[in-house]
């Protein structure tokens, strides 16, 4: 009797400090989270001070001067990864109707998707080494052809890798969403007679819609935070860029570039960029999450 | 029951704190973290290689630039640091204590460039100047051409590259051209990074410029002698305050850099009065902490600190002229000494 | 009627044929990356560069060795830290579905994923680096556990979902003790799912460069101390990658290949894992 007790007892408090030792966990990943935002605040407070919101419009980065806008960096950014966006679409959405709609099993199929998936496993710097010596010849014969001055790198290099970045995320969220589309609804729509195109056209792609924007948003989240073969191939200018051709920044390359020497007011603004690159991503995230959540949930109900 | 868990528990920090150990064990031979200047990377990672194989003490340099030396030698994190600027006031305030630099090498910055044929140049100053504010666009400038009766040049547009980190190759390549040119002195000035003209394309280091012009039909850029002349590219003569064109050579270097040294080193040697010297050569620095007690370090460390600086500016100087580098003068080294010797632990000589 | 039923069938191919085409254009780009890696990695790899270190600029000769075993204490490192934490935190999320520290938990775990590797390195370079007056292994470690944890998290949750939840009615049932079913028979039968996930997130962080530079930072020499910078792969990579030397192109070439093959094997034997130790139910 005396030794059940006493496991019963050690049982309860075992128990406990189980749970307790879960919740910390889960716990520790809000805290962990709280602490990188708070840290970042802090760290960018006195750039905040100086500059507030006219950050996001000055034109100059100058640190002999210590002026510092990021308009060049915000561009940048924005022109690289809506541009990567622009070439990845048609790809992306082909990948998602051909394994999610033509061929949904099979040797095709598998090949295909496994490709993808290797395809978004290949390392970042990787995909900057190979653009390096073979997208930057390439790009620079394509700007001689066509009179602009062939620097070879710049913002059209840099959308073109991440497009190719970028393609297997949007693909795959595309592909899944395309599979929720309810069965019935699309055996309706062939028994009275509409061809696989107008099936497609007319009943997949209105009824996936939200799910394959919401794969874009994710892919365009991990477009405008990918630093290493961005900061490889953009040409690390800290001007407006003028053209799709001409040398630009991003905001991670002009981090990766400049933070290891950076000091005072100048570390205060990379950092100041580094949280506004949080926010961003961090908001495209949640929204693109959400949606994509709601849609496989709606289907869910819609089947039973 | 709690008994599993906390042998569970028990278990992986035992097996933590083994691997832990592990590495930590090998932590017995002295190793010493540099940063800073890729304009004397090449010689640095050879030296210290050599010095590795006979004293056994690892000393990782890592090339970042001269701003990145400067500032991480400030923030502690590194023993030494590498610049090829004379810290400023300013930066020399905000390190703290007092921050002493020996001159190891001087150093030719050149003006290298990638056309078809690889023709030997002639620059004036002019040129160079209106090259990289952007007003020369093409190759067959009459500028550049008037230079070069004799070269052919193409109709090629001109692709400017620069440093995009903060560097000390800048520094000395701005300082010449403020010196020589008044719009570069009003628009851009000197500095480790200025503001460069819109257009340009921003390398990291001085192998990434030499990567990118390598790599570039038309691109100009700027970099340390050897870079250029390990890869086989093409880099122009220079007409000095003189009025001779001058090819960047060790002599040239050596001779450009026939000024007296005032005691702390801080000399300029871009533009000088010597007929025969290249006009855009410099010396390039380790940076360190005169009191080498700060932030919980060793006596040991200091030791070995101060004892690889004594060696890098005596028996380290002969790597220096197999590199293409010119090595200190006899003057020179001797204030090298002298500032090693001042290094202090606690208040204490670290040399008696 | 007629013709209108063959226009409709022919734009009904034409479409299928441009999907088709589409989908296997963008496998161009793969075919490519992989035939330059192979082709340039695997003529420089031989007993030599694997196994020594790399020597001074300008002189031929060296490998990646430090670079190798840097990489590999990296993942352990960041293993140790971020296993035990993300996999009580699967658990704590797949026991508590709902309640308010779940659903903060689930945002925070999408909002980790999310973020840029940069921002991570920054992180670690103020947490780590800067207190410890330092560049070191340990802080890279943390940067790249930092990463780990969301995928970790996810796929414990995920995979302790699916197991039925009479298993658990029936250990209950017999009178073990709420954590020893925990511990005993749920995690066992997801084993798979979890060291899939754990596979999956050691792939993730393997080619990471970005976090690493301000924190591992590169060593040329061999050093196993965490406390001290640390040569890394990746970092190798990007190194070589900017260099005007073109035997350091091939060894960039080369390391690229290692890392390939790496990432690709953990990727195949994640999958393969997941196969093969499933339980069915």
């Amino acid at each position: 009797m005396k030794t059940k007790k006493k496991t019963a007892s050690g049982g309860n408090r075992s128990e406990k400090r189980f749970n307790m030792a879960l919740t910390a966990s889960g716990g520790f990943i809000v805290v962990l989270l709280f602490a990188v935002f708070a840290t970042l605040l802090a760290a960018a407070v006195a750039s905040i001070k100086e500059f507030g919101l006219f950050f996001f419009i000055g034109k100059t980065w100058d640190s002999s001067t210590e002026t510092f806008g990021a308009l060049p960096f915000l561009v940048g950014t924005l022109c690289t990864s809506f541009l990567a966006l622009l070439i990845s679409i048609p790809f992306s959405i082909a990948i998602s109707i051909f394994l999610g709609e033509y061929f949904k099993e099979g040797a095709v199929s598998t090949f295909l998707r496994s490709a993808v998936e290797v395809l978004a496993g290949i390392p970042s710097v990787i995909y900057g080494l190979w653009g390096l010596f073979l997208l930057m010849p390439a790009v620079r014969l394509l700007e001689t052809q066509i009179g602009a001055p062939p620097h070879g790198v710049g913002i059209f290099t840099s959308s073109l890798i991440l497009a190719i970045m970028i393609i297997p995320f949007s693909a795959s969220i595309g592909r899944e969403v395309i599979t929720l589309v309810p069965g019935d609804l699309k055996e309706a729509a062939y028994s009275l007679g509409a061809t696989r195109f107008e099936v497609i056209k007319n009943i997949i792609i209105p009824y996936a819609r939200s799910g394959i924007i919401a794969g874009i948003l994710l892919a365009l989240g991990r477009a405008i935070g990918e630093t290493m073969a961005v900061t490889m191939l953009i040409g690390n200018s800290n001007f407006l860029p003028t053209g799709i051709f001409s040398p630009a920044n991003t905001m991670a390359s002009v981090i990766a570039n400049e933070f290891a020497e950076a000091t005072g007011i100048t570390a205060s603004s990379l950092i100041y960029i580094a949280l506004v690159l949080f926010f961003v991503t961090t908001v495209v995230n949640i929204i693109g999450t959400y949606v994509i959540q709601k849609v496989s949930i709606e289907s869910s109900k819609e089947v039973t | 029951m709690f008994r599993d868990l906390a042998r569970a528990i028990s278990c992986a920090v035992i097996s933590i704190s083994i691997v832990l150990a592990a590495f930590c064990a090998s932590a017995g031979d002295m190793e010493l973290l540099g940063a800073g200047a890729t304009f004397p990377q090449p010689l640095y990672s050879k030296m210290f290689d050599a010095y590795n194989q006979q004293y056994k003490v690892k000393i990782n340099y890592q090339g970042i630039g001269s701003g990145g030396g400067i500032n991480q030698l400030t923030k502690k994190t590194v023993d030494f640091g590498g610049t090829d600027a004379f810290m400023t006031a300013k930066e020399l305030q905000a390190a703290g204590s007092p921050v002493l630099h020996i001159p190891t090498c001087l150093g030719a910055v050149v003006v290298t460039y990638n056309l078809p044929g690889s023709p030997k140049l002639n620059l004036t100053p002019e040129a160079i100047a209106n090259i990289f504010l952007g007003n020369i666009k093409k190759w067959n400038d009459s500028r550049i051409v008037s230079a070069n009766p004799n070269a052919k040049l193409p109709d090629l547009p001109i692709t400017v590259v620069r440093r995009a980190d903060s560097s000390g190759t800048t520094y000395i390549f701005t300082e010449y051209l403020t010196k020589v040119s008044g719009e570069w002195k009003s628009k851009l000035g000197t500095g480790k990074s200025v503001n460069w003209p819109a257009g340009s394309i921003g390398q990291k280091g001085n192998p990434g410029v030499a990567g990118y012009v390598k790599q570039t039909p038309g691109a100009v850029g700027y970099v340390e002698l050897l870079y250029a002349i390990q890869n086989k590219m093409s880099y122009g003569s220079i007409k000095n305050k003189a009025g001779k064109f001058i090819e960047p050579t060790l002599k040239a270097v050596s001779a450009a850099a026939n000024v007296k040294i005032p005691d702390d080193t801080n000399v300029s040697l871009t533009n000088t009065e010597a007929a025969d010297g290249y006009p855009i050569s410099g010396f390039t620095w380790l940076i360190f902490y005169k009191e080498q007690n700060y932030a919980n370090r060793s006596k040991d460390r200091a030791e070995a600190l101060a004892k690889m600086l004594l060696w890098a500016v005596n028996d380290g100087q002969k790597y220096v002229e197999p590199l293409q580098y010119a090595p200190l003068s006899k003057e020179a080294a001797a204030k090298a000494n002298k500032i090693v010797r001042s290094m202090t632990y606690n208040g204490a000589p670290l040399f008696k | 009627m007629k013709d209108h039923a063959g226009a409709r069938l022919i734009k009904d191919m034409i479409f299928k044929c441009a999907v088709c085409l589409f989908a296997f254009i963008s496998l161009l780009p793969l075919y490519l990356i992989l035939y330059y890696i192979t082709k340039n990695g695997i003529m420089v790899i031989n007993w030599d560069f694997l196994f020594s270190l790399p020597r001074p600029i300008g002189e031929s000769g060296g490998g990646v060795f430090n670079a190798i075993i840097g990489t590999v204490m990296l993942i352990i490192l960041s293993c140790i830290m971020s296993i035990p934490c993300g996999i009580a935190a699967g658990i704590y999320l797949s026991e508590n579905k709902k309640g308010k520290l779940s659903n903060t938990i689930r945002l925070c775990v999408i909002v980790l994923q999310g973020t840029p590797s940069i921002v991570i390195g920054i992180i670690a370079y103020l947490w780590v680096v800067a207190p410890l007056k330092t560049f070191s292994a340990l802080s890279g470690g943390i940067a790249l556990s930092i990463m780990m944890l969301p995928v970790i998290i996810k796929t414990t949750e995920e995979t302790l979902k699916l197991i039925p939840y009479h298993l658990k009615e029936a250990s209950l049932a017999l009178g073990v003790p709420y954590h020893r079913t925990i511990l005993k028979v749920i995690l066992p039968s997801g084993i798979s799912g979890i060291l899939t996930g754990i596979l999956l997130s050691v792939a993730r962080i393997t080619g990471e460069t970005a976090p690493l530079l301000f924190t591992a930072f590169g060593n040329q020499f061999m050093n196993m101390n965490i406390l001290k910078p640390i040569d890394s792969l990746p970092y190798r990579i990007f190194y070589y990658a900017m260099s005007p030397y073109p035997e350091w192109h091939s060894f960039a070439w080369g390391a690229s290949f290692i890392l390939v093959v790496l990432t690709l094997a953990l990727n195949l034997f994640a999958r393969g894992i997941s196969v093969k130790w499933k339980i069915q139910f």
